[in-house]
C-alpha cells in the first residue's frame, strides 16, 4: 500500500484499502471556513443537534477578516455563536490568518491525519505527511453528525524532482511549469506524490506551495513523505511527532502514473490569463505594465515568500503607477516578518500591507482589481473575476518574480533584482 | 425520481470553474432561491433568463474546478438545472452536486455533438443520452451504487435524516 492509503485504512478500520474502493473515515481535523455558513445550516438540516467531536473541529474566519459588510459580520457572529453552543474550542478568529497556515502553526496538522477543510486548497497538508482534502459545506456537515466521511481511495501519481533548484527559481515556478505541461484536469479525483532530490534539498514553505497548487490540477490529495525537515518545522509549532503515525509506502506500490523532471533547467514562469495551465517561462511576458502586484495567500504568503520579496525591495521603490499588496499568510508569519525587518523593508519600499487572511486572492476584499487591470500575484488562481473585475487580467508568478515586478512596475525576472 | 429527464441544452468549454458558476462576493447569501439568481454569471449572463425547469449543462472537461463552493452546485440546482452533463469534473464540484441531488453524469463523447437549445432526453436508470435534435445517442458512465443511493434519497441531507438514529 501506499503511505496514503495505509492512512485512509487506519481511519477506515481496516487492515487494507484498494484503489476505487469506498471507504468511510474518521476524520481528525474538520476545518470551516467563514464562506461556509451552509455547514451550519446543513448540519441543522440533516437533523444535527450535537456536533460529534468538538474537539476535532476548527473554526476559521478568514475570507472575511475582517468583516467589510454587515452580511460578513452577521455570518462570523453567527459562526462565534455555534462554536460556543456546540463547545468548539478551536476557533481561529479574524487576528489569525489563511486556514492552512493556521492550522499548521496552531499544531493542528501532522503526519499520518485526516483533514478535511471546506476549503479546496487541503491539500497543502500532504506536505507534513497527512491526507488533506478540501469539501463542500454539506460534506463538512456530515463529519459534524458522524466524525466520518466517505472517499474513494484514489489512483496515486509520482514525481520525482531531480537536480538542484536554480537562483530566481521556486517551488512555485515548479509547479507551474508541470500544470502547464499536464493541464488543469491532469489528476481530477486522484492523489499527486512529490519526491526526490529536489524534494529532499526544499524547505517546508517550498513544499507546502507545491502540494497546495496540485489542487490545481485537480487533485485530491498531495504527499511528500516525512523526514527531518518536516519533524524540524512541526516541532517548532509544538509538535512531537509520533513515529506511528508516520506511514511510509511499500516497495511494490503500483503507480498509477510516474514523472521525472530536472528542475536545474527549469526557468521562471508566469500563468497568464484565464487559467492556471496556461503558462509559459516568465520572459515571454517580460515587460507587461502591471497595476498591481500582490503576495499572500495559502500558496505564496509565507515568511520565507515575505523574506525574499522584502530582499528584491530593500532599498528601492515600487513603480509609481503600481500597487503592491501585502497579505501575510497568518499572524505568525506577520509577528516573525515583523520582527525580521521584512515588513519595515517593503512599506518603505511603498507596499500596503493588509489583515492575514485571504483577501484578495479570491476578489472578496483589501486589493480588488478593476476593469481592464493587471495583476501579476503570488496566489493561486487566475481565473476571470477571481481579483475583482472579470476584465481584470491575473498572472500568477513567484513571490520573487512579483516583487520584481512591483519595482520594474512591468512583469519582470527576479534574476535582475539580486535573487 | 423521474428516470427519464428532458430539457434542453447549454452548452459550455473546458474548465469552467466555481468563480464563474457562481461569484465570491455573493458566498454571504445562503437563500437557495436568491443563489439561483446568480447561476453562470461569470460565464453566460444570459443563462438565468433563459434557463427552464429540467434544462441540462453541457461541458467538455474539469466542469466545476476550482473552490470548493457549495453555492456552485446550489445555483444550478436553484435555477432549475436537472443535470450536469460534463467529460469530466471538479471533484468537490462532483460531491457537492450528488449530495445535493443534483445529476453530475461523466460523458466523455457527448461535447461538440450539442448546440445550446438542442432538446435532451437522460435516462438515470442507463445512463443513456439522447440529443433529440438530432437524434444522436450517447453512452454516460454510470454513477455508482453509493452515489444512486444518494440520488434516490433525494440527496445527502434526506439520506441522513433516513438514517438517523442508525449511525
Amino acid at each position: 500500500m501506499h503511505a496514503i492509503e495505509k492512512i485512509m485504512a487506519r481511519a477506515a478500520g481496516l487492515p487494507q484499502v484498494r484503489t476505487g474502493e469506498i471507504v468511510n473515515c474518521r476524520v481528525d481535523r474538520a476545518g470551516i471556513n467563514d464562506l461556509y455558513l451552509q455547514t451550519k445550516r446543513s448540519f441543522l438540516e440533516m437533523g444535527g443537534s450535537k456536533v460529534h467531536t468538538p474537539e476535532g473541529v476548527v473554526m476559521f474566519l478568514d475570507h472575511y477578516a475582517p468583516a467589510s459588510t454587515v452580511s460578513q459580520a452577521a455570518v462570523q457572529k453567527e459562526f462565534r455563536e455555534f462554536c460556543a453552543e456546540q463547545g468548539i474550542d478551536k476557533l481561529m478568529d479574524v487576528n489569525r490568518g489563511v486556514c492552512h497556515q493556521v492550522l499548521l502553526d496552531s499544531g493542528n496538522s501532522r503526519p499520518g491525519m485526516v483533514i478535511v477543510i471546506t476549503d479546496s486548497h487541503t491539500t497543502t497538508h500532504g506536505a507534513v505527511g497527512a491526507f488533506g482534502t478540501g469539501v463542500g459545506a454539506t460534506d463538512l456537515a456530515t463529519i459534524l453528525l458522524t466524525g466520518k466521511l466517505w472517499f474513494r481511495v484514489p489512483e496515486i501519481i509520482r514525481f520525482t524532482l531531480n537536480g538542484a533548484m536554480p537562483k530566481g527559481v521556486y517551488a512555485k515556478d515548479v509547479i507551474l511549469k508541470i500544470l502547464g505541461e499536464l493541464k488543469a484536469d491532469y489528476a481530477v479525483y486522484k492523489a499527486v506524490e512529490f519526491t526526490g532530490p529536489a524534494i529532499a534539498a526544499m524547505s517546508m514553505s517550498e513544499r507546502l506551495c507545491l502540494c497546495n497548487m496540485t489542487t490545481e490540477m485537480g487533485a485530491k490529495a498531495a504527499y511528500i513523505q516525512p523526514d527531518e525537515t518536516t519533524f524540524a518545522y512541526l516541532a517548532a509549532r509544538g509538535v512531537d511527532v509520533d513515529p506511528a503515525d508516520v506511514f511510509t509506502t511499500d516497495p511494490d506500490f503500483v503507480y498509477a502514473a510516474e514523472h521525472t523532471y530536472d528542475v536545474s533547467s527549469f526557468e521562471p514562469q508566469v500563468a497568464a490569463p484565464f487559467s492556471v495551465d496556461n503558462v509559459a517561462d516568465l520572459s515571454a511576458h517580460a515587460g507587461k505594465r502591471i497595476d498591481q502586484a500582490y503576495i499572500g495567500a495559502c500558496t505564496g504568503g509565507r515568511l520565507e515568500d515575505i523574506a525574499e520579496a522584502a530582499r528584491i525591495v530593500k532599498g528601492r521603490k515600487i513603480a509609481r503607477h503600481t500597487r503592491f499588496i501585502i497579505s501575510p499568510a497568518s499572524r505568525e508569519t506577520l509577528l516573525d516578518a515583523i520582527a525580521a525587518g521584512y515588513i519595515t523593508d517593503l512599506v518603505e519600499a511603498g507596499a500596503t500591507l493588509v489583515t492575514p487572511g485571504c483577501a484578495a486572492c479570491l476578489g472578496i476584499h483589501e486589493g480588488l482589481i478593476a476593469e481592464g487591470e493587471r495583476c501579476i500575484s503570488s496566489t493561486n488562481r487566475n481565473f476571470p473575476g477571481r481579483m475583482g473585475h472579470v476584465k481584470g487580467e491575473i498572472f500568477l508568478a513567484s513571490p520573487a518574480a512579483v516583487a520584481a515586478s512591483a519595482v520594474a512596475g512591468e512583469i519582470a525576472d527576479p534574476r535582475q533584482y539580486g535573487v | 425520481m423521474d428516470t427519464i429527464l428532458k430539457g434542453k441544452a447549454f452548452v459550455y468549454g473546458a474548465n469552467i470553474d466555481t468563480d464563474q458558476i457562481y461569484p465570491a462576493p455573493l458566498l454571504t447569501i445562503t437563500d437557495a432561491d436568491k443563489v439561483g439568481q446568480h447561476a453562470m454569471e461569470g460565464v453566460d449572463p444570459a443563462f438565468v433568463q433563459e434557463c427552464q425547469p429540467g434544462d441540462m449543462i453541457v461541458a467538455s472537461t474539469n466542469f466545476g474546478c476550482g473552490s470548493s463552493r457549495e453555492h456552485a452546485a446550489v445555483t444550478l440546482k436553484a435555477a432549475g438545472v436537472s443535470a450536469v452533463i460534463a467529460a469530466s469534473f471538479g471533484r468537490i464540484f462532483y460531491r457537492n452536486a450528488i449530495n445535493l441531488g443534483l445529476l453530475a453524469i461523466v460523458c466523455k463523447d457527448i461535447h461538440g455533438h450539442v448546440k445550446r437549445g438542442d432538446r435532451l432526453s437522460l435516462d438515470v436508470a442507463t445512463s443513456t443520452i439522447v440529443n433529440e435534435s438530432t437524434g444522436e445517442t450517447f453512452q454516460a458512465e454510470p454513477l455508482s451504487e453509493y452515489m444512486m443511493d444518494i440520488i434516490r434519497h433525494g440527496g445527502i441531507k434526506p439520506m441522513m435524516r433516513a438514517m438517523a438514529g442508525k449511525i
